[in-house]
């Protein structure tokens, strides 16, 4: 069992996409302005990666190594028409804010990473897990930046107010540069900087 | 390497090909029934503030049915499309600005001198919608669109019976900037539009969206709009879009009918 719970947890501090494998960030950038469009995407990421593992894993010995990246991605982008089409259904105002990035999970270099270096080489099962560990690992980042740009930049969180706008009667003037993308890289940067001054065996050597 | 024979190469393919498409199939079919529920609702939501007719929680479709009575008309004549056109691409039910403005039949180009809006294209018709009261027009709702920043801009103004009045505005689709451009979104900037009078007495226009606040102390407060702080360009797209279609080139024939007594279809 403590199989499992490693390959859950490792991607979340110890190995995790966004900061250490720096992967996926172009939607960490695009989706991470308000906390809503934020968990709507991590759900949308946690389940396309779990089950992308879990099918390549399931079929994994029956596929040629000549078409692997092509079967690959052929599961990859049905799950993730699947997802959107959901999203499309049950979240139809998020769907519209989110838009093209849902179909852009396809090209998120995590779920054909994970796929590739993991369910290819292990059982179903446990690759499942894989795919939600990433995933978790992914969402966190997105959210800690999604927290902080919601909240500086239009001061509410999931919509709330938390902070009263001055253009609404309130006090706070918000802070323009969170709602642009370059701020989601400075926040990451913050966040890996964090994240390798607590463990520092993540720094790479010169 | 036995696993890379041709034929299972190919047998894996077909295979892992036709069980995704039939699960994306499934997905889209049986879902599609629910989407386009959403995206009537959406709309039609967005008429209903437009037409300040919205509240939190509201039966929006039931609402609509009972005050909203929506109009095809012809732009270049102002005269109401008699149904007996519709066919399939052209009706009321399924009128699609996008769909319509692409087609060759219903839609004209626009010069370029003309088009400060920025859409390239204008369909020949447009559904409106009149809110009425006891059978009575109350407000008139017209969509509108134009090009912004880094998008094209789709929203509705409506304009009360008094053919000067602005009653309300909202858009529905854009992409520009969150917190910038994307302000046109804001509920207490979109409130500043009502009450601004969008003509003067001579039923000319003269709204106009400035940069920068309207000092309400100076005559003409009363026909401004304060712009979007840090969004130059989409304030002018907005400004640019809302005279396009409420002169000549959008709406004013139709306008002009409507003040003079009336279309072809007692109203």
């Amino acid at each position: 069992m403590s199989k499992y719970k490693d390959v859950l947890f490792e991607p979340i501090f110890k190995n995790n996409p966004i900061a250490l494998q720096i992967l996926g960030l172009c939607s960490a950038l695009a989706v991470t302005t308000k906390m809503e469009t934020v968990l709507v995407m991590s759900l949308a990421v946690i389940l396309v990666t779990a089950f992308s593992n879990f099918s390549v894993s399931l079929i994994r010995n029956y596929i040629p190594s000549s078409i692997r990246i092509v079967v690959e991605m052929t599961i990859i982008a049905s799950l993730v028409i699947i997802a959107d089409q959901f999203i499309k259904a049950f979240a139809y105002d998020i769907s519209k804010q989110l838009s093209i990035f849902v179909g852009l999970i396809i090209t998120n270099c995590i779920i054909l990473g994970r796929a590739e270096a993991f369910a290819l080489k292990n059982p179903p099962g446990i690759s499942f897990v894989d795919g939600i560990g990433n995933g978790i690992g992914y969402s966190l980042v997105l959210i800690i930046v999604g927290f902080f740009r919601e909240l500086v930049g239009s001061g509410k969180l999931v919509g709330m107010t938390i902070l009263p706008l001055h253009t609404e009667g309130g006090w706070y003037v918000p802070n323009g540069l969170f709602l642009l993308s370059p701020s989601a890289f400075i926040l990451i940067g913050f966040i890996i900087w964090a994240l390798r001054t607590w463990k520092p065996e993540q720094v790479e050597e010169e | 390497m036995s696993d890379d024979s041709i034929g299972k190469t190919l047998g894996v393919a077909l295979a892992v090909c036709i069980v995704c498409s039939v699960l994306v199939s499934t997905a889209a079919v049986k879902l599609s029934s629910i989407q386009e529920h959403n995206k009537k609702v959406d709309k039609i939501k967005n008429i209903l503030q437009a037409g300040a007719l919205y509240q939190d929680g509201m039966d929006v479709v039931k609402t609509y049915e009972e005050k909203i009575e929506p109009v095809m008309i012809d732009l270049e004549t102002g005269e109401q499309v008699a149904e007996d056109i519709f066919n399939e691409e052209l009706s009321i039910e399924t009128f699609d600005i996008k769909t319509i403005s692409e087609h060759a039949e219903y839609s004209v180009r626009i010069s370029q001198k003309n088009d400060i809006a920025g859409i390239k294209r204008r369909p020949k018709y447009m559904v409106i919608y009149f809110v009425k009261t006891a059978g009575e027009i109350e407000k008139i709702i017209f969509p509108i669109y134009g090009k912004g920043l880094w998008s094209t801009l789709y929203g509705f103004v409506a304009i009360s019976n008094d053919f000067k009045t602005v009653e309300g505005l909202t858009f529905y689709e854009h992409g520009e900037t969150p917190g910038l451009g994307g302000e046109v979104d804001n509920p207490k900037w979109k409130a500043s539009w009502k009450g601004k009078q969008a003509f003067d007495k001579n039923y000319e226009l003269i709204l106009t969206v400035l940069k920068g606040a309207v000092d309400p102390s100076k005559p003409g407060a009363e026909h401004q709009i304060d712009g979007l702080a840090g969004s130059t360009i989409t304030t002018r797209g907005v400004d640019n879009l809302v005279k396009y279609w409420l002169q000549d080139q959008g709406y004013g024939a139709f306008l002009a009918k409507l003040r003079s007594g009336g279309t072809n279809e007692q109203i």
